[in-house]
C-alpha cells in the first residue's frame, strides 16, 4: 500500500524531519502561515505538496476523510498533473492552516473535489514544471527536451533521468510558475480511472485509526451523564457510591452535565449507572411531537416570507378550474454515525492538544479555545479518520467537552459518547411542515405552484456556535451583535430551510415559495444533503401528484416541464432508459424523481413491491451528472451510499420528542436499514467534461420521493409524511 | 483473572468478570480493530469469534470466555490479507470503514462453515451488521468473491500437496 499515515504510530509520533528538499506558493498559499507538517529543506511549492530529497512526495489532505473517499480522489488530482502514480504519494491528514481555510477549514457541502480540482491541478503542474526546469538546467538543455514521467524527469532521446527527490533542492530555488500548463483531459492517466481506495487495506485489517482508537499515553476515559431535556439544568446529584467504584478517578459537574472519569470506558459507564441525578427539565420540558405538529398547523395560517415569487399565483388560483392542495411533513432525523462522538484532549500549561474525528479542524480549534478561554494558537488539532460524518462532525461540540474535562483532571482524557448520548444529543435534521397548492385548468394542467414551508432556521439555531468560530480578529462584542443581526436575517432568509424548494425547476408560470419561521428549540444541524433532504421529497412528490392530475405519465410530465433544462433532461432520460421505465414485471411498480443539489443533478427510478402492507424497494436506478469524474468507482460508491442513507430515512427514520427530550436512544428504536432490506442500486453517470461538482450528497434527495411515487403507483395511496408507512 | 487464547496466544487479564469482552480487548489489550458502535449487540461493529463462532463482544462478559479461543480482526489477517479481506479491498467495500472489522468477522465465520453461501445465507449471516455508509451490496459481492478466492487458494494448496512433479523434484534432490 501507499504510505498513508493513518496508523496509530503516525498520529502519536508526529512527523519525521528530513533534511533538504522543494516546498509551492500559489494564490491561497501566499496567505501568511507556516507550511503545515513541513520537513526541513523539502521542496514545498505550497501548503499541499512537498517533495523531500529522500524522494518522498507528501500531500497534506486538508479535506477530512469520513468515508467519502477524499483520501483517494484528491491525491489522484494532484498526481495527474505532477506526473506520478498517485499510490506513491504519502497522504497526511492536514493540521489547521490558513491556506486551507475558505474561509473555514471544513469538509461539507459535497465540495471537496469541486473546490480542490483547480488548485490541486495547478499545484501539481507547477511542481512538475519546476522539477523539469531543474533537470533541464542540470543537463543544460531546454525544458522541451525533458519529460516528467512517473516521479522522474527524463531527458528525451537518452536514458538519463533524475528522480523528483534528486531534483527537489534545485527546484526549490526556482520561481513558482504563475500559469503552468495543465494537461488536456484526453491525456489523463489516473483521473477517470477506477483506482482502488488508498485506505482500503487499513480499513479491512483493523489498523485504520479512528478518533476513538487514539491512545495517548497516560490518558483516562471520561463519559458525561447528560440532561436528556434540551436546555434543562442539573438540580442535584449523588455520586457517593460511584466515587468508590473500581477505576473511578473523578466525578464532577461540567456545565450542567456530570463528568465521570475513570481508567476505562467500562468502569466509567458502570459507575455512572449508580449516580442518582435530578434534572430540571428546563424551558422545553413540556415540548412534544404532537405539540410541534399542532404549532405547525397554526403557524401555517401565516403568509410567511416569500422566497420566490413568479407571476401571479393568487390570480391563477382565482381563475382555476380546480385547486389541488396537499400537506407534507418530515420528521427530525439523527445522523447516527457508526463511530459515536469522541475526542481525546490534553490540556497542559495553558495549551491544549486535540485528537478528534471532526469535519472542521479549525472549528474544533475555535470551540476548544473558546471553552478554555485561551487563544486559538494554543490549541493544536490532529484530525483522525472518522467513522462516518454526514454533517454531524461539522459541529464538534464534543471537542470542547474533552478539553474542559482534561483541564479539570489535569491529564489527557479520551471523552467517549455512548450510542444513547449520540442519539439524544445530536444536531438534528429539522422537522418541517409543508402546505402545497396548485391551480389546475380544465384539462388538469398546472397553472400555479405554491409551497409554504413551516420550518426553523438551521443557521439561526447554530448562531451561538457560529459566533465562536468567527474570525479571530473580530472582537467578541462584534460577533455578539453580528449574531443578533444575522439571527434576524437568517430567520427568514436561511437557505437551508428552503434550498431545493426555491429552485424547483419546472416550467410553471406562477410560482410562490414562502417560509414561515417556527423553531421549537430542538438543536439543528447539517444532515447529508441538508435542506434538499426534505424539500426534494415535497417537491418531487407533489409534482408527481400534478402529473397524475393531468393524466400524464410522471416521467413524460416532468420531461415536458423541464424542456430546455439539458442537465435535468439528460439524467431523467438516462435513468428512465436504464430502468426500462414503464415496463416492469408483475407486482413491481416504478416511481421517478429528479433533483439538483451541490451542483449536480441526479434522477432515480425506484422499483417497489408492496407485500402484506410493507414497502419493499427492490431496485433503484440512478443517473447522475456530476461533471468530470475523478474516480468512477468512488462516484458510484457515493451514490450507492447516498441512496441507502436516504432510503433509511424514507422507510425508517424518525426522531420524536417528549418532555423536551428525544425519545429514541439506540438502533432498536432508530433502526437503520440492514442487508435484508436493501435494494439493488445501479448508478449511471452522464459523461461530462465540465469541472467536477458534488457527489457525496446529491444521491440522497431523490430517493424518498422516488419510492413514495412508486408506492402511489402500486397502491393509489399518496404518502405525504416520512417515514413512509402504509396504513394497516 | 481471565485466561483465554487470543489470536493463537495465551493471555491472562485481570478484569472483573462482567467486563464486556469488547472493552477488555480495546482498553486492556489495546486491540483497537474491534469497534464500539452501540453497546447493545444491535450493530455488529464489535463482532469477534469465540470458538469460531461470530459473537457480539459488547454483550460477551469476560467471565464467559474463560479458557476459550478468541479471534479478532488483528488475528484474521496477521499473516497478510485473507481472501475475505482481499475481496474487500478489490471491491472497494469500505467507505468510512468503521463497521468493516465486524463485517469481515461475520463474513469470515460464515465462509468457514459455508464455503459457497447463497444470497439468502449471506443475508442471514450478515443482517446483524449495520453499515451506515450503506455498503451492503458491495459486502455481498465481496463475500461471493472471497468464496472464489478461497477456492483458488485451496486448489493451489492441493496442487502443491499432490503435484507428482513436486514429489519427483524432491526425490531427485
Amino acid at each position: 500500500m501507499s504510505g498513508i499515515n493513518i496508523n496509530r504510530r503516525a498520529f502519536l509520533t508526529g512527523t519525521a524531519v528530513v533534511a533538504g528538499g522543494l516546498v509551492l506558493g500559489i494564490a491561497p498559499a501566499q496567505r501568511a502561515g507556516a507550511m503545515p507538517n513541513a520537513r526541513a529543506g523539502s521542496f514545498q511549492s505550497n501548503a499541499w505538496l512537498q517533495i523531500t530529497p529522500a524522494d518522498e512526495v507528501i500531500f497534506q489532505l486538508d479535506k477530512t476523510e469520513m468515508g467519502q473517499g477524499v483520501m483517494t480522489a484528491l491525491p489522484t488530482i494532484l498526481a495527474e498533473e505532477l506526473e506520478i502514480d498517485p499510490r506513491r504519494i504519502v497522504v497526511e491528514l492536514a493540521p489547521v492552516n490558513k491556506t486551507f481555510q475558505d474561509p473555514i477549514q471544513i469538509t461539507g457541502g459535497s465540495s471537496s473535489v469541486s473546490s480542490r480540482w483547480d488548485v490541486l491541478r495547478t499545484t501539481g503542474a507547477q511542481a512538475r514544471e519546476m522539477l523539469v526546469a531543474a533537470a533541464a538546467a542540470r543537463w543544460a538543455v531546454t525544458p522541451a527536451q525533458c519529460k516528467a514521467d512517473n516521479g522522474r524527469v527524463l531527458r528525451v532521446g537518452t536514458d538519463e533521468s533524475f528522480s523528483y527527490g534528486e531534483l527537489a533542492n534545485d527546484a526549490a530555488k526556482l520561481p513558482v510558475p504563475k500559469h503552468p500548463v495543465l494537461k488536456a483531459p484526453a491525456d489523463f492517466k489516473y483521473v477517470g480511472q477506477p483506482l482502488r481506495r488508498f485506505d482500503g487495506a487499513e480499513k479491512s485489517n483493523g489498523t485504520a485509526v479512528f478518533g476513538i482508537d487514539v491512545d495517548v499515553p497516560d490518558a483516562v476515559v471520561a463519559i458525561l451523564i447528560r440532561n436528556p431535556h434540551f436546555g434543562g439544568s442539573l438540580q442535584s446529584f449523588d455520586a457517593t457510591a460511584a466515587r468508590s467504584a473500581p477505576g473511578v478517578i473523578d466525578i464532577f459537574d461540567l456545565n450542567g452535565a456530570i463528568a465521570v472519569v475513570a481508567d476505562t470506558y467500562w468502569h466509567a459507564t458502570k459507575a455512572a449507572r449508580t449516580v442518582n441525578v435530578t434534572w430540571d427539565k428546563g424551558p422545553l420540558g413540556s415540548l412534544d411531537s404532537d405539540g410541534i405538529r399542532a404549532a405547525w398547523v397554526d403557524m401555517a395560517k401565516q403568509d410567511g416570507r416569500t422566497v420566490r415569487g413568479d407571476g401571479n399565483v393568487d390570480a391563477a388560483l382565482k381563475s382555476a378550474a380546480s385547486v389541488h392542495e396537499a400537506v407534507y411533513e418530515v420528521p427530525y432525523l439523527a445522523h447516527a454515525t457508526m463511530e459515536p462522538q469522541n475526542t481525546t484532549a490534553s490540556f497542559r500549561d495553558g495549551a491544549c492538544e486535540i485528537w478528534s474525528p471532526n469535519q472542521g479542524p479549525d472549528v474544533s480549534q475555535a470551540l476548544a479555545a473558546d471553552a478554555l478561554g485561551i487563544s486559538r494558537d494554543k490549541v493544536t488539532v490532529h484530525t483522525t479518520l472518522m467513522g462516518g460524518g454526514f454533517g454531524r462532525r461539522g459541529i464538534p461540540d464534543f471537542v470542547a467537552e474533552a478539553a474542559l474535562v482534561s483541564r479539570q483532571v489535569k491529564r489527557p482524557v479520551k471523552l467517549v459518547w455512548s450510542r444513547e448520548d449520540d442519539m439524544r444529543h445530536d444536531f438534528y435534521r429539522p422537522a418541517t411542515y409543508n402546505v402545497m397548492k396548485a391551480a389546475l385548468n380544465d384539462q388538469g394542467q398546472t397553472q400555479s405552484w405554491s409551497h409554504k414551508i413551516v420550518a426553523p432556521s438551521m443557521f439561526r439555531s447554530l448562531l451561538p456556535i457560529l459566533g465562536k468560530v468567527a474570525p479571530e480578529w473580530m472582537p467578541h462584542w462584534m460577533t455578539n451583535s453580528l449574531s443578533a443581526v444575522a439571527g434576524s436575517i437568517v430567520k427568514t432568509r436561511d437557505p437551508s430551510s428552503h434550498e431545493g424548494a426555491v429552485e424547483q425547476p419546472y416550467a410553471i408560470p406562477n410560482v410562490d415559495v414562502a417560509h414561515v419561521f417556527y423553531d421549537p428549540g430542538v438543536p439543528l444541524g447539517f444532515w447529508r444533503s441538508v435542506g434538499h433532504s426534505q424539500n426534494a421529497f415535497v417537491v418531487e412528490s407533489f409534482i408527481d401528484e400534478l402529473a397524475h392530475k393531468a393524466g400524464e405519465d410522471p416521467y413524460k410530465f416532468r420531461r415536458r416541464l423541464l424542456e430546455g433544462n439539458a442537465r435535468h433532461l439528460a439524467v431523467l432520460d438516462l435513468a428512465a432508459e436504464k430502468a426500462n421505465w414503464g415496463k416492469t414485471t408483475a407486482g413491481t411498480y416504478q416511481g421517478i424523481a429528479v433533483h439538483e443539489s451541490f451542483g449536480s443533478v441526479v434522477a432515480e427510478v425506484a422499483e417497489v413491491r408492496v407485500v402484506d402492507g410493507n414497502i419493499k424497494v427492490e431496485r433503484v436506478v440512478c443517473a447522475a451528472d456530476c461533471g468530470l469524474v475523478v474516480n468512477p468507482d468512488q462516484v458510484q460508491a457515493q451514490v450507492e451510499s447516498a441512496v441507502i442513507f436516504g432510503l433509511t430515512a424514507a422507510l425508517r427514520g424518525k426522531i420524536t420528542i417528549k418532555d423536551g427530550a428525544v425519545e429514541q436512544s439506540n438502533f432498536h428504536d432508530y433502526p437503520l436499514l440492514r442487508m435484508n432490506e436493501i435494494p439493488v442500486v445501479e448508478v449511471h453517470v452522464v459523461p461530462s467534461t465540465s469541472s467536477p461538482t458534488g457527489i457525496g450528497e446529491p444521491g440522497t434527495p431523490p430517493i424518498a420521493p422516488a419510492v413514495a411515487n412508486a408506492v402511489f403507483a402500486a397502491t393509489g395511496s399518496r404518502l405525504r409524511s416520512l417515514p413512509l408507512t402504509l396504513e394497516a | 483473572m481471565i485466561e483465554f487464547v487470543l489470536n493463537g496466544e495465551s493471555v491472562r487479564v485481570d478484569v472483573e468478570d462482567d467486563t464486556p469482552l469488547l472493552w477488555l480487548l480495546r482498553e486492556n489489550l489495546k486491540l483497537i480493530g474491534t469497534k464500539f458502535g452501540c453497546g447493545m449487540g444491535l450493530c455488529g461493529a464489535c463482532t469477534v469469534h469465540v470458538g469460531g463462532v461470530a459473537v457480539r463482544s459488547c454483550q460477551t462478559p469476560a467471565g464467559s470466555v474463560q479458557g476459550q479461543a478468541i479471534t479478532t480482526i488483528e488475528g484474521i489477517g496477521a499473516k497478510g490479507l485473507t481472501p475475505v479481506q482481499q475481496a474487500w479491498v478489490e471491491g472497494n467495500v469500505p467507505q468510512c470503514g468503521y463497521c468493516q472489522s465486524g463485517q469481515i468477522m461475520s463474513a469470515s465465520a460464515l465462509l468457514a462453515h459455508t464455503p459457497h453461501p447463497t444470497d439468502e445465507e449471506i443475508t442471514a449471516a450478515m443482517d446483524g451488521n449495520l453499515c451506515r455508509c450503506g455498503c451492503y451490496n458491495r459486502i455481498r459481492a465481496a463475500i461471493h468473491r472471497a468464496a472464489e478466492l478461497n477456492d483458488a487458494q485451496t486448489s493451489k494448496v492441493a496442487v502443491r500437496m499432490f503435484d507428482p512433479n513436486a514429489l519427483l523434484a524432491g526425490s531427485v534432490s
